[in-house]
């Protein structure tokens, strides 16, 4: 029961991050029926910004720790943006309205392309970080097991729930995120509503790429070391976590994050660590044979 | 307030405009009639940018709009309620015209709301409803409604009776000629329904094969013999 309890609190962590990153995913291919394959790579980015953010920041002699955590998510949140942006501008945008396939081919270009700029800008080594958050909480005791959450826990749990909410209320309540969901709906009656088509798909890029930053600071505070690789795997985790959910749906991509957070923990936890990764691409795989809309991705469900 | 020049639109190899011209005056209801295929909806959707005229120029209010992407032209005051409705659905009769006020930033939304609901009362019951669960009738209010909300200047309709009832084009149609009376606002109507668009409208245009082939006031084309042929026949 308390190794069970374990698991939970480590799955539901490891989900929060999927679920940041997936939203990125979902959220574009909802506009622009697009699958962002460099979208990993701009997690990857947020990890880096916020390491250099921490050094930075270091030197600078800030070292409250609660302001340095809120200085580096602002910075990482801002920069990563900016690459997000950068990214649609140059490899999207200009292919839009071509074949099908172009830009997601140049997506993939884009994935290398960035992977090889960090590895020549940062080094191929591992950057490790000094741990900024230690400490935690026992909440249960089983003779010699204890169930543990750590306090970069309690942030990544916390600080998600906060992310998605005020996420969730922008898109169901705001100028902008009706604007993003008319475009998901109709993008040629979006224009024709006076949308600036063009302008909110930057948008959309800008906020799945801060998201996918956050998530990239928490694997940093988390992990405690990055490289410039990173961004593949937990990139095609975060895609089957939004294809679990049903691609197109925020709702879907926050569930399937968290869903597959928790599959990833328990099967670690119950058979082998070694095998996690074969776990996920098994559940990407099984839902996209028998169940391709994924959990939520029915028609009626509110998309971006 | 409109003047189209010479506008020629192809789809890749199709030239679905071949050289069209006409012109739409302040306080006007205009009509553009002709068969499947003319080519009436791309000359709407040629005013508003998507896609571009290939030749040619389109002029708003004295301004050269041809080459304006399609938000600006909607911001300029020329709102479209399009072929087949293209409601959102999955947002709600609300949220559906607060897009249509866009253009103004959703400044008078409140007030617009309720002059949309006093033209059409059964859009104030639906409110709260999806887009997508509308029905055909309902749709087209809400789609004629969410054009009202940018308070545009000119208002563009694309075949409005389609696939509706004959009880319910009456009614659009009524509702059509009340917008241009009260508001005075001018109106560009394209119709296969040629019969109901002429009698409500000031002058009308035939448009065949990309190609305007006749033009002249709603009284003389009533008249003529060859609209009455091709257009006119069964078509009450
Ligand atoms: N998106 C499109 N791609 C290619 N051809 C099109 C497209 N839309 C319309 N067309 C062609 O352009 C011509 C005019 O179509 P349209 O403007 O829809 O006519 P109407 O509204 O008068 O029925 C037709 O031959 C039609 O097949
Ligand atoms: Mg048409």
């Amino acid at each position: 029961m308390y190794y069970f309890l374990q698991q939970l609190v480590n799955g539901v962590t490891l989900g929060a991050m999927y679920g940041l990153i997936a939203i990125g995913y979902s959220m574009v291919y909802g506009i622009i029926g697009m699958i962002n394959f460099a979208h990993g790579e701009i997690y990857m980015i947020g990890a880096f910004i916020s390491i250099i953010s921490f050094l930075l920041l270091g030197i600078l002699g800030i070292t409250w720790v609660p302001l340095a955590l809120l200085l580096v998510l602002l910075l990482a949140m801002v920069f990563t943006a900016t690459y997000g942006w950068t990214v649609e501008r140059l490899a999207y945008r200009p292919l839009r309205g071509s074949f099908r396939l172009a830009p997601l081919i140049s997506a993939i270009g884009m994935s290398i392309f960035l992977q090889n700029y960090v590895q020549l800008l940062q080094g191929a080594n591992v950057k490790p970080l000094p741990p900024v958050v230690t400490g935690g909480w026992v909440l249960g005791r089983d003779g010699t097991f204890t169930v543990q959450i750590s306090n970069i826990q309690v942030i990544i749990i916390v600080l998600t729930v906060l992310l998605m909410t005020v996420f969730s209320w922008l898109i169901a309540k705001t100028p902008l995120g009706r604007a993003q969901r008319a475009c998901e709906q109709d993008l040629k009656m979006a224009a024709l509503c006076g949308v600036d088509v063009d302008r909110t798909i930057s948008l959309t890029f800008v906020m799945g790429a801060a998201l996918a930053a956050v998530a990239g600071l928490m694997a940093t505070l988390y992990y405690g070391v990055i490289d410039f690789f990173i961004g593949f795997l937990a990139g095609i985790k975060a895609f089957t976590a939004a294809v679990l959910g049903g691609i197109g749906s925020i709702p879907g991509a926050m569930l399937g994050g968290l869903l597959l957070g928790l599959v990833e923990a328990f099967w670690s936890g119950y058979f082998s660590t070694e095998y996690k990764d074969v776990a996920a691409f098994c559940i990407l795989v099984v839902v996209l044979i028998f169940l391709p809309t994924g959990l939520l991705g029915k028609p009626e469900v509110e998309k971006v | 307030m409109l003047e189209v020049e010479d506008v020629h639109t192809r789809y890749g190899h199709i030239e679905a405009l071949k050289g069209v011209s006409l012109e739409v005056r302040r306080g006007e209801i205009v009509t553009i009639i002709g068969a499947n295929g003319a080519g009436k909806s791309t000359l709407l959707m040629t005013i508003c940018g998507n896609p571009r005229a290939s030749a040619g120029r389109i002029l708003f209010e004295g301004e050269d709009i041809t080459e304006l992407p399609t938000y600006e032209i909607v911001r300029r005051g020329i709102s479209q309620a399009p072929e087949g409705r293209r409601i959102f659905p999955r947002m709600t009769v609300l949220e559906n015209l607060q897009m249509g006020a866009v253009p103004n930033g959703g400044r008078y939304f409140e007030e617009d709301v309720e002059q949309v609901f006093e033209l059409f009362p059964r859009l104030r019951e639906r409110q709260h409803q999806r887009g997508g669960t509308l029905s055909g009738g309902e749709q087209q209010m809400l789609c004629i409604g969410r054009a009202l909300m940018a308070r545009p200047k000119l208002l563009l309709l694309d075949e409005p009776s389609l696939g509706l009832a004959p009880m319910l084009v009456r009614q659009i149609f009524h509702s059509i000629v009340e917008i241009n009376r009260t508001r005075g606002l001018t109106i560009l109507l394209v119709e296969q329904n040629a019969y109901q668009a002429l009698r409500i409208a000031h002058r009308g245009y035939v448009l065949a094969t990309g190609q305007i082939v006749m033009e002249g006031t709603s009284a003389q084309l009533l008249a003529d013999p060859e609209v009455r042929a091709a257009y006119l026949e069964g078509g009450h």
